[in-house]
């Protein structure tokens, strides 16, 4: 199952090492990594694949949530449908 | 195909600006439930309301953390309970409004609506009864809803009970004084009441609807706000339609989608999408903003009619593209004490309840959430019930009033709610007498475009 990871906040250093280090203990597969940088707002959006992760969608994006809240950044993870949807007939 | 741009604007209608889902309502019928006996028929009651909604609250929860989607209420709408009533021997009313508070408190949602009675031709065995107990139920419940339909264009304006109505709002303010006058934000006034209504306090599920339904209600005055803010400057009318057009369809989109996983999960049928603007008294989630944005110095003064005529189109236009069934009462509210815009608008003496009168003509529900002095007679607030009836049975629109009479306030003072009912400034009222009028009673013949079959 596909899950959209977004993490938006100031930029520093190892954001990426973070997120994509929680995605590898939960045993997700990180399959497309972008991200950005304007104005020292950093935004990075990773689409991965949940399917061999244990843990239920929803405890897992609280995990990751509480992760963005102790580093000081905006983590959500969702799965992609609301993205889909919203924009597209 | 994910897009990067999509989704960080759709993180950034739901962070930013006060995007969500406004509720998941369950409508669950309650024919069944009647019973000669009252004890009985509120055992019945209870047991069907709390056995259909046990998993309300927990699906609402896991798919709203599992799709990043804020599901704020999550609220039941049950059988006009006067139906219930017009079996039983010699029943308590308000017997029946404690057992939905009870059903409410325990499978969690935060309001019941259903306390009602479907008047608009006349009053049936039940309607009555109900109708009088509204005060008391709303006074000894917490949770409970209450709404009366009084008019429709097929039937005209049951003047008799638009009289009694009158009385009601003042004894249901009467009897909550000490409690902001609660009662009276809780009870709502129809004309053509629509059977699948998902929003408070006016929701019911009617006798057409399933045995058991999701309905969704969305949201999202923040995100038109901020689109119009960003793109407007410089655009025609037009352009500024459209770009209302494509929020509304992506705010939609959102409300569908819940509704389809609300009722896979609960494997129960979706019934409607109530495409609508709901304000709440956060900065900026303001319907009077977007008529701001659009180009008024201030909702109430002139073009504000027009302005939200065309707001209301170009939201029902985006809403039904993204969207299987609409229903529910589909447009831009303009609930005064809801609405962080109306309430500046109010205090300032811009906005009137004359003009909020002209806007009910042209949006969703009518004069809601409005204020008013505390010595406001019975007969005044009956008439200002007949006049917003008029335009919805002459307009083929569902209109409703929920006004609120301040007792021992007057001009000046204020009433303060709380959470997402707000506060508000009791607003003058035209203090000229319909009473002879009123106390006519009788039935406002339905106009002459019912007789279109």
């Amino acid at each position: 199952m596909k899950a959209v990871i977004t993490v938006i906040g100031k930029d520093r250093v190892g954001i990426l090492a973070r997120v994509s280090g929680a995605c590898a203990e939960n045993n997700i597969n990180v399959l497309e990594v972008t991200q950005n940088i304007l104005q020292g707002l950093f935004s990075m959006i990773m689409i991965v694949d949940t399917s061999q992760c244990p843990t239920e969608i929803d405890r897992l994006a609280e995990e990751f949530s509480s992760m963005g809240r102790e580093i000081g950044m905006d983590i959500r993870l969702t799965r992609t449908e609301l993205y889909e949807t919203m924009h597209h007939i | 195909m994910l897009n990067t741009n999509d989704i960080l604007e759709s993180i950034r209608m739901i962070s930013d600006e006060n995007l969500d889902v406004r509720t998941v309502t369950m409508g669950i019928s309650l024919l069944d439930c009647a019973d000669p006996d009252p004890k009985k028929a509120c055992e019945k009651i209870y047991h069907k309301i709390t056995t259909r909604a046990e998993r309300l609250i927990p699906a609402a929860e896991k798919i709203s953390a599992a799709y990043g989607i804020p599901i704020v209420n999550k609220r039941i709408s049950v059988t006009p309970i006067a139906m219930l009533l017009a079996s039983a021997v010699d029943p308590d009313p308000v017997e029946y409004a404690r057992t939905l508070d009870r059903a409410a408190k325990s499978v969690g949602v935060n309001f019941i609506g259903g306390f009602s009675a479907l008047v608009h031709k006349g009053f049936s065995a039940g309607d009555e009864l109900l109708m009088r107990a509204i005060p008391q139920a709303l006074a000894q419940t917490e949770f409970v809803c209450s709404s009366v339909n009084i008019g429709s264009t097929k039937s005209g304006i049951n003047m008799d009970a638009v009289r009694m109505m009158g009385q009601i709002v003042r004894q249901a303010a009467e009897a909550t004084q000490d409690n902001q006058c609660m009662g009276a934000a809780k009870l709502v006034v129809f004309c053509n009441a629509p059977e699948d209504n998902p929003f408070m306090a006016g929701a019911f599920h009617g006798p057409g609807e399933p045995d058991c339904v999701i309905h969704v209600g969305v949201s999202g005055p923040g995100a038109v706000r901020a689109a119009l803010k960003k793109s407007a400057a410089g655009l025609s009318t037009d352009g500024v339609a459209e770009l209302i057009k494509r929020t509304a369809f992506k705010i939609t989109r959102m409300g569908q989608l819940v509704g389809n996983l609300m009722s896979q999960e609960l494997d129960v049928p979706f019934g409607i999408v109530d495409l609508s603007l709901a304000p709440t008294p956060a900065k900026g989630d303001s319907v009077a903003n977007i008529l701001e944005e659009i180009g008024l110095e201030t909702c109430g003064g002139c073009g504000t009619t027009a302005a939200l005529a065309m707001l209301n189109d170009a939201v029902k236009k985006g809403g039904v593209m993204a969207s299987n069934h609409v229903g529910g009462l589909s447009g831009a509210f303009i609930p005064v004490s809801e609405d962080d815009g109306m309430i500046q608008a109010a205090e300032k003496g811009c906005l009137t309840l004359e003009k909020l009168e002209a806007m009910t003509a042209v949006c969703s529900v009518g004069i809601d959430m409005v204020v008013i002095p505390g010595d406001t007679s019975a007969a005044i607030i009956s008439g200002l019930i007949a006049d917003e009836a008029a335009i919805g049975m002459v307009n083929s629109k569902t209109t409703a009033v929920r006004v609120i009479p301040a007792i021992g306030k007057n001009v000046g003072d204020r009433l303060n709610f709380g959470g997402l009912l707000g506060y508000a400034p009791v607003m003058p009222i035209n203090t000229g007498s319909p009473q002879a009028f009123i106390d006519r009673g009788g039935r406002i013949p339905s106009p002459i475009q019912a007789l279109k079959n």
